[in-house]
Order: C-alpha cells, then sequence, then structure tokens
C-alpha cells in the first residue's frame, strides 16, 4: 500500500486537475460558511447537537431499546450486527430468503465500510448505486473519494465517457442535464425492476421509531417505496432520543454538507407501507469500543456530513482516494485509526493541523487534537519509521541542553552561510526541493540580544541613556 | 499598573535562525516601556517533538520550559504557534504537573506577542506607519488556538481580529482582501517535510492569493509559516516580501 505522501505527491502531478479539484471543495466550503452564517446562533446549535449527541451515546443501549420497540411496533423487522460480517450476512440473508436478486440502493457509507456491494454480488445479487454521484462511481469501477460527493474528482467529461460507454449516450456527451437524464431515464428502469430497495440512515429516532434519511434526488424514497422489500442499515450511532432533537440536526447537516438549508428529500419513515416488509440492520462495528476510549470518543459523534474533507488544505489537494480507507480526510482519519492503526499509519500525518476541520465540525468533535493523539499512538506502537524517530530523538537531545543547542544552531548558522545554495537547495533535500532555506544570519539572538543588552548597561552607566525609555 | 516579571519566550528558530524577529520584539517591548529578562537556558518549546507524536520526547523540553518560565509573572513570545503549544497542549505532556499551581500559572500566563500588547498592556493603536499593501497571513494556531483573528468558518458576528486592529492603526497601511481570507499555508511543522510536495503546493496557492489581491508584503506572527512562504517566494524570483508583525510595529515606530 503506497504512502499518503507518494498517493498526494501523484495526484499533484496533473497540477491543473488539482487546483480544479480544490476549487469544486472550496466553492462549497464558501456555500457552508454563507449558509452557517444565516443561522445566527450556529455556533450555539453546534454546542448543543454535540450534548444531544453526548447525551444519546452515553445512554445508548437505552435509547437502542427505545427505538427498536417503537419500530418494531410500526412493522419494521429490527437485527443487530456485532461486525460488518454479521451486517452483510443478514442482509443477504433477508434478500435471500424471499429471493431478491435485483438491490436499488442508495448511498449509504456504512455499506462502503462493510464492503456490502462486493459481498452481494460475490453471493449472486445484482446492486445498482441510484444515487447519481454514486452510480458514475459504480459504474467507473472506482470506490468514493468523498463521503457526501462520491464522485467529486470525476469531471463531466468523463462522466460522459463512462456513460457512453455503459448507458449509450452520444460519444463526448458532456452537458450535465442530458446526462443527467439518461441517468434517470436508467436509473427508473431499475427501480421499477428491483426486487428489494437498500438504504442508510442519517438519523433513527428512539421516540417514535422513525427512520430518517436525507437526499437531494428523492432515489431514497423510490427505493424504500416501490419495491416489496426494503431495508435500512444504520451504525449505533445514529440513533437520537427525540423528534424535536432533528430540529437541531437538520438544520446543520445540509447546511454544513453541501450549503443548502435542508436537503431535497428529507423522508420520515414510520414503519413499512403497506404489503410491504422492511427491516432494520443496526451495526456496531466497533463503533462502541470508540465510545471507550476517553480521548477519542467524540469521533464516533459523527454526523457524515462532510464539511472537515471539504474544508481540509490537504484533502482537497490530495483527494479521497490517497487516504486508503473509504472514509478519507480529516474524519477517516480518526475512524481509520481504531480499525487498524499500523495500517493506516500515515493517515494522521495527513494533516497540517490547522484546525478548521474542528472548527467546522457541526458536532465539534475534536479532530485536529485527535489527529495529533494518533500520532502519538502511532509512535508509541514504533511505527513512526527509524529515519524520522531518529531525527527527532537527536533534536530533543540537543535542545535538551541549552549549551548543545548554542553550538547545533552555531554549526547549522556556519555551515549553510559557508556552502554554496545549491548544495542544499535541491531536489535530494525535502526542504530544498522546492523551497530555498532560509537566508542565515551570522549569529543568534542570544548573541545579538546579549551584545545588545550590553551596550544599553554602558549606555545608562554613562548617563547617555537618563530618561531610559524612548 | 506594575506587571512584574516578565519572560522573553523566544522559539528555537528565531534564536538561531531568524534573530532579527527577536531583535524586533526586544525593541518594540523598549518602546512600550516593559522590562523582562531573557531567560538564556531556554531552548525549545517541544513542538517538533509533539507536532509529530514524539510526546514523550517533547514533555522532557515542556519541562525544561515549565522550570525555566514558572518564576515570571508573564510570558511573552513572538510565535502564535508555540504559545499555542505551551497554552493548549502542555496539558498532554505534563500530566503530573497538570495539576500544579506553577503549571497553571505558566499557561494561562504565557501570551503571544500581539495578545500582550492588546489584552494585558490595553495597547489599543499603534502610533505609527507602515505605508504599504500588507498581505495579514493568519496562521492557524494563533487563529483558531489563541483566537488572534476570527475564523472564516465560524460564525462570530461583530468580532474584529486582534491583529487586524493592531495592524489597521498604522497610517497609510492597506490590508488587501484575499480570496481565501484564512487559508493554511501548508507549512504545518514536520509535515513541511514528511509531506513536502503536498506542503510547497498549499503553499504556492496561498502566495499566488496574496499576489492577486496586490499584496507588496506578507505579515504574520508566526515567522514559521513565513519561513516556508518565503522559501516558496525566493525559489519561484516572486518579488513579494515577508515580516513578522514585530518588525512591522517595531519599524512604524519612531
Amino acid at each position: 500500500m503506497k504512502s499518503h505522501a507518494r498517493l498526494a505527491a501523484a495526484f499533484l502531478k496533473q497540477e491543473e486537475r488539482a487546483h480544479w479539484h480544490d476549487q469544486a471543495l472550496w466553492y462549497v466550503r464558501e456555500k457552508r460558511d454563507r449558509m452557517a452564517a444565516s443561522v445566527p446562533d450556529w455556533e450555539a446549535l453546534r454546542e448543543t447537537a454535540q450534548a444531544i449527541k453526548r447525551h444519546a451515546l452515553a445512554n445508548l443501549p437505552r435509547y437502542l431499546e427505545e427505538f427498536e420497540q417503537n419500530a418494531a411496533a410500526r412493522g419494521a423487522i429490527v437485527h443487530y450486527a456485532l461486525d460488518a460480517a454479521e451486517h452483510n450476512r443478514i442482509v443477504l440473508e433477508i434478500l435471500k430468503r424471499r429471493d431478491a436478486r435485483l438491490v436499488a440502493k442508495s448511498k449509504s457509507m456504512l455499506s462502503e465500510e462493510c464492503g456490502l456491494n462486493e459481498f452481494l454480488e460475490r453471493n449472486g445479487v445484482e446492486v445498482v448505486e441510484t444515487d447519481l454521484a454514486e452510480r458514475i462511481i459504480q459504474l467507473a469501477g472506482e470506490r468514493p473519494s468523498h463521503i457526501v460527493l462520491p464522485s467529486i474528482h470525476i469531471r463531466k467529461e468523463e462522466v460522459g465517457a463512462i456513460f457512453h460507454e455503459h448507458l449509450g449516450t452520444e460519444r463526448g456527451e458532456s452537458d450535465p442535464t442530458r446526462l443527467t437524464r439518461a441517468a434517470r431515464t436508467h436509473l427508473r428502469e431499475k427501480f421499477l425492476a428491483a426486487e428489494a430497495g437498500i438504504s442508510g440512515v442519517n438519523f433513527a429516532v428512539a421516540e417514535t421509531g422513525a427512520v430518517v434519511i436525507c437526499t437531494n434526488e428523492g432515489n431514497a424514497d423510490l427505493g424504500n417505496s416501490l419495491p416489496d422489500l426494503y431495508i435500512a442499515v444504520m451504525g449505533v450511532e445514529k440513533v437520537i432520543p427525540k423528534s424535536r432533537d432533528l430540529g437541531v440536526f437538520l438544520r446543520l447537516l445540509s447546511r454544513s454538507a453541501t450549503g443548502q438549508p435542508i436537503s431535497a428529500y428529507t423522508s420520515h419513515l414510520l414503519g413499512p407501507r403497506p404489503g410491504q416488509e422492511m427491516h432494520i440492520v443496526i451495526v456496531d462495528n466497533g463503533r462502541s469500543e470508540i465510545l471507550q476510549r476517553e480521548r477519542f470518543y467524540k469521533a464516533a459523534f459523527c454526523i457524515r456530513c462532510g464539511a472537515c474533507l471539504n474544508t481540509c488544505p490537504v484533502y482537497r489537494r490530495s483527494g479521497g482516494h490517497s487516504y486508503n480507507y473509504v472514509i478519507p480526510g480529516p474524519i477517516g482519519t480518526i475512524l481509520a485509526m481504531h480499525r487498524d492503526l499500523k495500517k493506516y499509519k500515515d493517515m494522521p500525518y495527513a494533516s497540517t493541523l490547522c484546525g478548521s476541520c474542528t472548527a467546522v465540525c457541526p458536532v465539534k468533535i475534536d479532530i485536529h487534537r485527535q489527529i495529533v493523539l494518533w500520532r502519538n499512538e502511532v509512535v508509541e506502537a514504533g511505527h513512526l519509521g527509524r529515519a524520522k524517530s531518529a531525527a527527532l530523538k537527536t533534536a530533543t537531545l540537543g535542545m535538551k541542553r541549552t549549551r548543545l543547542f548554542r553550538m547545533g544552531g552555531w554549526t547549522v548558522r556556519k555551515l549553510l552561510r559557508s556552502l554554496p545554495s545549491f548544495v542544499f537547495n535541491n531536489r535530494l533535500t525535502i526542504w530544498g526541493r522546492s523551497r530555498d532555506l532560509p537566508k542565515m544570519p551570522a549569529q543568534s539572538f542570544r548573541a545579538e540580544y546579549r551584545a545588545h543588552s550590553k551596550s544599553k548597561t554602558n549606555l545608562s552607566e554613562s548617563g547617555l541613556n537618563r530618561e531610559g525609555r524612548s | 499598573m506594575s506587571l512584574g516579571r516578565v519572560g522573553l519566550f523566544i522559539p528555537c528558530y528565531i534564536d538561531q535562525v531568524y534573530p532579527r524577529v527577536g531583535m524586533a520584539t526586544v525593541r518594540l517591548l523598549e518602546k512600550l516601556g516593559v522590562s523582562f529578562e531573557f531567560p538564556e537556558d531556554q531552548t525549545c518549546c517541544g513542538q517538533p517533538q509533539f507536532n509529530s507524536g514524539c510526546f514523550k520526547d517533547a514533555a522532557k523540553l515542556a519541562g525544561k520550559m515549565l522550570r525555566i518560565f514558572k518564576d515570571y509573572d508573564w510570558v511573552v513570545c513572538p510565535s502564535g504557534s508555540c504559545t499555542g503549544m505551551v497554552r493548549e497542549y502542555y496539558e498532554l505532556l505534563l500530566e503530573r504537573d497538570k495539576e500544579s499551581d506553577d503549571f497553571k500559572h505558566l499557561v494561562s500566563h504565557t501570551f503571544e506577542l500581539c495578545e500582550f500588547l492588546i489584552d494585558i498592556l490595553k495597547v489599543e493603536t499603534i502610533d505609527g506607519s507602515f505605508p504599504h499593501k500588507v498581505g495579514l497571513h493568519q496562521s492557524c494556531h494563533g487563529l483558531r488556538g489563541l483566537g488572534l483573528g476570527v475564523p472564516s468558518e465560524q460564525v462570530l458576528p461583530g468580532r474584529i481580529g486582534k491583529v487586524r486592529r493592531l495592524l489597521e492603526s498604522l497610517r497609510g497601511i492597506e490590508i488587501v482582501t484575499t480570496g481565501r481570507s484564512d487559508e493554511c499555508c501548508g507549512f504545518g511543522g514536520t509535515f513541511s517535510v514528511f509531506e513536502g510536495t503536498v506542503s510547497s503546493f498549499i503553499g504556492r496557492d496561498r502566495i499566488k492569493d496574496y499576489e492577486q489581491a496586490g499584496a507588496e508584503v506578507i505579515v504574520s506572527y508566526d515567522v514559521s509559516c513565513l519561513m516556508h512562504l518565503d522559501g516558496l517566494i525566493r525559489r519561484d524570483k516572486k518579488p513579494l516580501k515577508v515580516l513578522h508583525i514585530a518588525e512591522v510595529v517595531d519599524g512604524a515606530v519612531s
């Protein structure tokens, strides 16, 4: 597996494309800023959202049971899955029992996390992603590069080529409206033919047993109402206590995600439609472990809005695929580390720690602080790498003793001042590859300051500086 | 008011590579009538180690800082990032000292230079002139960690950043409006080396933004960001200059 640094460097080789990617996401970030500013008590709303999450997740068993009872009372069949494998197995069993071979699926990051599509395909079930961007990705044989805008890395001309190949649109067609129409016709056939619908869940309301789904395309609504079998899959952390809590989260979610006041469709599913069978699969897959970790539990508060990706200067300039984990960017980093510290060890280092992620997060997860804490976990587990560890150890030794520090600084300054600049400003040094080193001064601050203080004392002793201050 | 003992905390790279920034800080404090000491035993706050995840190494340096500065009433530092290190993150490093009075005092009395001027010395305006077009670079740790500015992603109506207020009081200064008001420059401490390509790419975007806005000089309270930006500016042979805010204000005041 290539490191983030290498994958990012490869991404940046196509400079014009990298700028386009950065700008497309910055546009979303700016929309988000404008929308956030339209809510005067925005910061208080974030605070409230965090308080609700904290309360709900601290009382998770109670709210899950309440949700389960209320959903069951409305006719849904509720299942619990400990991990991804169990989740996949349960979904497959439900489909098999009804002999469903074609599934119309709506976007779900949980199913990405569990690898549901691949699993179902391996077991003879055709899964059609019905969110437009997800369908593009699926046809292209890729994985999402963003949790809300999964095909943000693909340009409209490329979508045209993919659709030409798979949907038979005209060669060279890149008009978004015409391409969308073609996708709509194609998806309509799938919706009508599908034997089951699967979707993710944005919020599960304990008080009512409602499953709340937010989309812009209405695809989830077709998927959960047309087929006679519908399966909603959700992580345990999606449960919120009351309907009124939606008044907090729905105001935050779309504004943070795409800079819209609210998603085009916000559907509240209270049980199956007449004649339909509805299942809800509630998955843990490591979430309760996250909640038990003192320094990291807030990562489980995430409502998957993607705002931290859009604002991240590194994400925008390295692309979602450079992170290796299914969820990229800042939030992906602090979730991936719970999965496999060693495998994803370079993810926490793919950050400047600028803190913008924390500042946009609608549930106020301390993302950048967790990132630096994860760096410490990587170091403690011995995964930093020998060269980096040695360099930092040496620096520490030098800095612990003031004399060594002074001598070290003197040597470096002397050396850099006497060498011609091409020696260090070249491709072989990491700093010097694209940046010049600072020009080295003749002496340190402490030396200059000593001389300065001395001359001041001399001045005042000779009476020339009687006023003391100028 | 009597300030008591003021300790000057000069970050390691300012001491060794940017003495002009340290000296500008010294002259500025002298002009403001602040008497202070520079404890010679200081070296580094431990941020490079901390930032890389080597907390144990960083803790050794944090401990040294605490020993050196605990007896000062105030600690002043011409860096938002190093100040933030002490204020925000020392609690993660000095777990055993966390509850001690010395620790609490150090953390609550360490100030970045601009905030020290505004919050402690109650300097409202600077009597001086700097007739240049300035790109104000709001380095992230000072901006978000210390609240030296108003982060563009937050909704805090009516607030004006402290550093901006100081700069705007200078005669003839024009702070240019950039496309992105406070995006990171991509330095990120050891990130600039671990992920050199991304770091430089972000930096060049930042520079282009300042250039297009017509800035002649990029000013920041963190010379580490400026070292990165200046390295790119000089490599690309651009006419932009970089200055630490202490240099600007010291130079503007006669």
